[in-house]
């Protein structure tokens, strides 16, 4: 099905789509890759009556690695990062871990990353990591810009904090510091299906091998992403060791809210969260050289 | 909307409305039906299309005004001075196809993946395609195919024949 008539605005300038949007309002929706935008208008789930197309503005297709952030501006694809130099290298493997599962490869070419921390999916890749990452979004609007930390930023299903006139323009990713990695894991039926279920873990370990912090977030497991406190709470203050994961994984099972739907029932679907959740902490701790953990 | 894109080497002046996703204007407007649609939902890879060279685009999930001062190459511009693009031959070659519905986007995701990546693993092709299904010949023979093509397309140029 075609999606409903809409006007079509192809500003060149941010300042160009911010004033698009301050003229339309809650009308509006800005079209960057368009990969969950475009099938969402066909299925009438979305219906924006003017779309604002950010894809001819050049200023910001970006990857800036700054002193202590990667930041990657609105336009900037999935594909573009997943081929970064750094990225290849091996310099941020949680997102690394993303950037191979997100949709396909060919839906990669075209779909951008603050795009879908924008569309916030129950089932989106990049808000779970992003919350693990302790991810923060630019969100400019015609009087300035403010910096929301994701864990604000994520309101609902399918909503942000990003208000009638103003847009995401950039997303900050701290670096992971020295003796920090993280994994980012998901269970998808094929290549490019919403994800049965979505983990992320991040960990830092102290100079004396107890973990100093840890962030749990969950997808596909209630209305957006989420981090477990819990999960986090059983990690922090000790050495890492096979009990203090499995009660980080049961956090995450008892968190887990799914809703039953053909990729599987509540109970599996939470189920997999801690399954997820354990194999991410133990890759993430793999990482920092600590395989085997019993 | 009048928007001017590039298709196959010709540039086509058309006006549209901005809800027509860019492969019902290259079918429908321009008369191209080697771009096949398949789910119609960005799912299974029929409609891809190569864009500027080198980008693969799924072309149901891509309005024609976002191709607007683009270029698009579609199956029915592969063709080099009439023989075969050494993709298409490659697909005939290691019977990469079976009914052919897929065929159109399986080669236009492999170009622009072997533009990128010319000398790639098996494993590497297999991750490529991975947005593309394929539901009778099976992803062997398309596999096979695009290494094929990849040892043809990265091969040097023979040496000019000197003139006697």
């Amino acid at each position: 099905m075609f999606p409903a008539a809409f006007e079509y605005l192809c500003p060149t300038s941010t300042d160009e789509a911010l004033a698009a949007l301050a003229e339309h309002g809650s009308d509006a929706r800005i079209l960057a890759g368009g990969q969950s935008l475009i099938p969402a208008m066909r299925f009438r789930l979305a219906r924006p009556s003017v779309l604002v197309d950010i894809n001819r503005i050049e200023s910001l297709a970006y990857v800036n690695e700054t002193g202590d952030e990667l930041r990657l501006g609105a336009g900037t694809r999935d594909h573009a990062l997943e081929f970064l130099p750094s990225m290849q290298s091996g310099h941020y493997p949680m997102l690394a871990d993303v950037c191979a599962v997100v949709a396909d490869p060919v839906v990669r070419q075209m779909g951008t990353v603050v795009g879908s921390l924008c569309h916030n999916d129950p089932a989106g890749d990049w808000p779970v990591a992003a919350l693990a990452g302790n991810a923060s979004i630019v969100v400019r609007g015609k009087d300035g810009e403010r910096v929301v930390p994701i864990g604000d930023f994520l309101v609902d299903s399918y909503t942000t904090a990003v208000a009638d006139g103003e847009m995401a323009v950039e997303v900050r990713f701290p670096k992971p510091g020295a003796r920090t990695a993280g994994a980012y894991l998901k269970i998808e039926r094929k290549v490019g299906d919403f994800a049965t279920a979505a983990a992320a873990a991040r960990v830092t370990l102290a100079e004396d091998g107890t973990v100093s912090s840890a962030s749990v977030a969950l997808g596909a497991a209630g209305p957006c992403g989420f981090r477990v406190a819990e999960a986090e709470r059983a990690l922090t203050g000790a050495k890492p060791s096979s009990a203090s994961i499995a009660a980080a994984a049961d956090a995450a099972r008892n968190a887990a809210d799914p809703r039953a739907d053909t990729r599987g029932t509540v109970a599996f679907k939470k189920q997999m969260a801690g399954v997820l959740v354990e194999r991410a902490l133990r890759k993430a701790f793999a990482r920092l050289g600590l395989e085997d953990i019993r | 909307m009048k928007v001017s894109i590039s298709v196959n080497g010709t540039a086509y002046e058309r006006e549209v409305e901005p809800r027509v996703l860019l492969a019902y204007f290259l079918r429908e407007d321009l008369g191209l039906t080697g771009t096949h649609v398949g789910c119609d939902t960005s799912s299974c890879g029929c409609c891809v299309v190569v864009m500027d060279g080198t980008t693969a685009v799924k072309s149901c999930t891509m309005f024609a005004v976002m191709a607007d001062g683009h270029e698009i190459m579609t199956i029915e511009g592969m063709k080099q001075n009439g023989k075969l693009h050494p993709m298409q031959q490659a697909f005939s070659d290691q019977h990469g196809l079976q009914c052919g519905y897929c065929t159109p986007g399986m080669m236009a995701t492999a170009i622009a993946f072997l533009k990128t990546n010319p000398n790639p693993s098996e494993a590497e092709i297999r991750d490529a395609l991975s947005g593309n299904m394929c539901r009778c010949t099976g992803y062997n023979n398309i596999v096979k195919a695009v290494q094929q093509a990849a040892a043809e397309l990265s091969a040097p140029a023979p040496e000019p024949v000197a003139a006697s």
